[in-house]
């Protein structure tokens, strides 16, 4: 909302809000006064812009030329708060870089909360302030929003779902499918990071590790990178499934193979035991702030370079390239000299990673 | 990271090949069978078949503890949860093991029953002390490492006397599997299946010993070469192995003597004398019904034993007849030879216990290893002195390069062996 408060707003409810000691209740879920004074008081001033301070049910946006990108993503980590962040900004993040995959500039961000009755405002307040400081921080605003709340046991303290819109400039193609044997693989940085952040603060696993989570807008590493090489045929942001999943989804959409070394794909120390004493492969494990570029051959030197010249890419590596393969197997050459297949996920490595 | 990446040694690695190729010799084949999950698993997920030349071959064992779980077991378990509602934990792998019916401990939780994954028998004890309305079982599986565990959690929950709390117990003993696959038919007798000796287990070994091995050493004249689970560790036992038929010699060899002593452990084999006694018989996914092969909960802690507590009745169920495993887990089919294979069974739907774990012969092919299945494919290292270019395809080599295999398929025929 801007500086000017809306009409007939600020003495419309008697108390205000019990921000420290309050806890949400179904009645801000209703639809009716309670609920306008939780949007008010709590929404409204964090995210505070024109549009939301509006509160129309609907913002209407000015938007530049280009084709429109529209993401959603909903968001059910657990706990909602971990190592290097919490679900608000994790909503924020994880759908501005979706948009941003699509070689979009992101505009502005929709955002949807099923709350459960019982949480405690304050919490609600933290996750809310640190949603707003993301949005800023990547300068797009969260224009519009919904708020549900659930009874006691029937959700698990705060779902977000964010929706994205954004323009993408003329002549930028990225497309899945568009990956060509002889193309480069390359990766923005180290694997894995956020995975381990949220399992070495899960309940029953408690571990001491420095590792933080990754979480992190990629968007302007994107523009710079498409900036400098606009050539680039996919770009994707390995979050579920990890590295291993995104490359095999990006393999059956493009109908290719691709054969990585194993050498090449920087993991952190910490992430690397974290992984080996709990039976994981980092291969699997969840990014919410890392990239995968495929580009052309002769454009590698250069997507490589830029990514390293951006804070976001300083440990980015090339890690394979695209093969011509009927079957799209992702292979990969190991520390060993060997051969495997690094296949799709299966099952459920970690439950409720985003 | 120490300690792990000194076992994981590209370099190193490369010369253990060259010295396995080079003292394999050309005129014979060499056939091993690593008994445990692990090892099978580190051999699939660093690529080792590529290091070996084309006449060394390993075949995959009955040690992966959720492959071996028989369907009644899990019958058993699903029982528990659904019919008589208690709060049942057990370890990831085992919650996708097939069960009758198509039913699977996951799909019980999909259909209300509490089940809960946890990392350790300790967890379940926690849950039960957390929760004493609830009935709390642990479905306890796994060879020697898993069972001092059970026994801790057993001995604790009865000293506090935790009335909630009890233990379906599967553990199982790896000497008898070896045995059972040593007296096999195809194994003793018909010879179809030649198995020139053992990688012998890593973490059972530290529990166990070394000693226990050295009947199957003495009485089938087969050597065993206890193994870590890293890929220079497999590397250094197959050439110990190598070396060992090489020279006649049928020994107990101990590679992985940073962890393994000949006793084991003394103190967790008492815990677990202290806690368990011999089952009689046991029923094995692939081995049949193995004599003294399991362990059962002494009648000391029978309040604990989730059988007795339920008076539950143990019923065998067949396998899926299509399916493999059995043959598998015995080293007389490879994964490939099974028609369910990657069609009706996969990691994401496996029909047979040993597509669940990446410890199962089944899943690590499927998800290392299938692109060896394609005629076209080359791989490895040309470090074969021995043998013809053909046996021992380079990186980017020919891919049909059949004169010197024998049956034109590249790296993949490397590891056939001629009838």
């Amino acid at each position: 909302m801007s500086a000017q408060p809306g009409p007939a707003r600020a003495r419309a409810y008697a108390r205000p809000l019990d921000l420290k000691r309050g806890r949400v209740e179904l009645a801000h879920g209703a639809g009716g006064r309670a609920t306008a004074q939780l949007v008010e008081e709590l929404f409204v001033r964090a995210f505070d812009n024109p549009w939301l301070g509006r509160l129309n049910d609907a913002a209407a946006l000015p938007m530049p030329a280009g084709r429109l990108v529209v993401a959603t993503d909903s968001h059910v980590v657990s706990p909602l708060f971990f190592p290097g962040g919490d679900i608000g900004a994790l909503a924020v993040h994880g759908t501005i870089n979706d948009v941003a995959m699509a070689g979009a500039r992101p505009l502005y961000l929709a955002a949807g909360f099923i709350l459960e009755e019982g949480y405690p405002l304050a919490d609600l307040k933290r996750i809310v302030a640190s949603m707003a400081a993301a949005a800023r921080a990547a300068e797009v605003p969260i224009v519009t929003g919904d708020t549900k709340v659930v009874e006691h046991g029937k959700g698990d303290g705060v779902y977000v779902t964010t929706t994205g819109v954004g323009v993408v400039p003329a002549g930028i193609e990225l497309d899945g499918a568009a990956a060509r044997p002889g193309d480069a693989i390359l990766l923005s940085g180290t694997i894995g990071d956020h995975g381990v952040a949220i399992m070495s603060s899960r309940e029953n696993l408690e571990f001491e590790t420095g590792i933080l989570s990754d979480s992190a807008p990629l968007h302007r590493l994107v523009a710079a990178l498409l900036g400098a090489c606009p050539r680039i045929r996919v770009l994707r942001d390995p979050t579920r499934g990890g590295l291993a999943t995104t490359l095999n989804e990006i393999a059956r959409q493009s109908r290719v193979g691709m054969l990585l070394e194993e050498r090449a794909i920087p993991v952190a120390a910490g992430v690397a035991a974290a992984c080996e004493f709990l039976g994981l492969d980092p291969l699997y494990v969840a990014n919410e702030g890392k990239l995968i570029a495929i580009a052309p051959a002769q454009d590698a030197a250069l997507v490589l370079a830029t990514l390293r010249g951006h804070a976001q890419g300083r440990q980015a590596a090339l890690i394979g390239h695209v093969t011509d393969d009927p079957d799209h197997f992702v292979q990969m050459t190991t520390t060993l000299g060997g051969r495997r297949v690094v296949d799709w996920l299966t099952g459920d490595q970690l439950p409720r990673i985003c | 990271m120490k300690y792990v990446d000194e076992f994981r040694d590209g370099e190193l690695a490369r010369s253990l090949a060259l010295a396995i190729a080079r003292a394999a010799d050309p005129a014979r084949h060499y056939q091993f069978m690593e008994f445990c999950g692990g090892h099978t698993h580190a051999i699939s997920r660093h690529g080792l078949a590529d290091l070996l030349p084309a006449n060394v071959r390993m075949v995959h064992g009955p040690g992966c503890p959720v492959c071996v779980l028989p369907i009644g077991r899990i019958d058993l378990a699903i029982e528990l949860a659904l019919e008589r509602g208690v709060t049942l934990c057990s370890y990831g792998d085992t919650l996708r093991v097939p069960a009758s019916g198509g039913r699977s401990l996951l799909k019980a939780k999909a259909e209300g029953a509490d089940i809960r994954m946890v990392y350790s028998a300790a967890d379940a004890l926690r849950i039960a002390r957390e929760s004493p309305a609830r009935e709390v079982v642990f479905l306890a599986i796994g060879f020697e490492t898993t069972t001092p565990p059970t026994a801790l959690v057993l001995r604790a929950a009865r000293a506090a006397g935790i009335a909630n709390f009890s233990v379906l117990c599967n553990h199982v003993l790896t000497p008898a599997a070896i045995a059972s696959i040593l007296e096999s038919p195809e194994v003793r007798a018909l010879g179809t299946v030649r198995l020139d000796g053992f990688v012998g287990p890593a973490h059972v070994s530290s529990v166990i010993g070394t000693e226990p091995y050295e009947f199957f050493a003495q009485e089938y004249r087969k050597p065993v070469v206890v193994a870590g689970f890293e890929p220079l560790d497999v590397l250094q036992a197959i050439l110990m192995l190598v070396r060992q038929v090489n020279e006649g010699r049928a020994e107990v060899e101990n590679q992985f003597s940073r962890v393994v002593s000949r006793d084991g452990n003394r103190k967790a084999q008492a815990l677990v004398a202290e806690v368990f006694e011999l089952r009689r018989e046991f029923e094995w996914r692939g081995l049949g019904t193995v004599p003294y092969s399991a362990l059962a909960i002494r009648s000391e802690y029978a309040a604990f034993d989730a059988e007795r507590r339920y008076d539950l009745g143990y019923r065998a169920v067949a396998d899926n007849k299509a399916c493999e495993c059995g043959a598998i887990l015995r080293g007389l089919k490879r994964p490939t030879e099974c028609k369910l294979f990657g069609t009706a069974c996969t990691p994401e739907t496996p029909m047979g216990s040993c597509m669940v774990s990446s410890e199962g012969a089944c899943a690590a092919h499927y998800s290392y290893g299938r692109f060896r299945d394609r005629r076209d494919v080359a791989g490895g290292l040309d470090l074969d002195p021995h043998v013809g270019a053909g046996a021992s395809a380079g990186l980017g080599a020919e891919p049909d390069a059949g004169a010197g295999a024998g049956d034109g398929g590249g790296a993949l025929r490397r590891i056939e062996v001629p009838a």
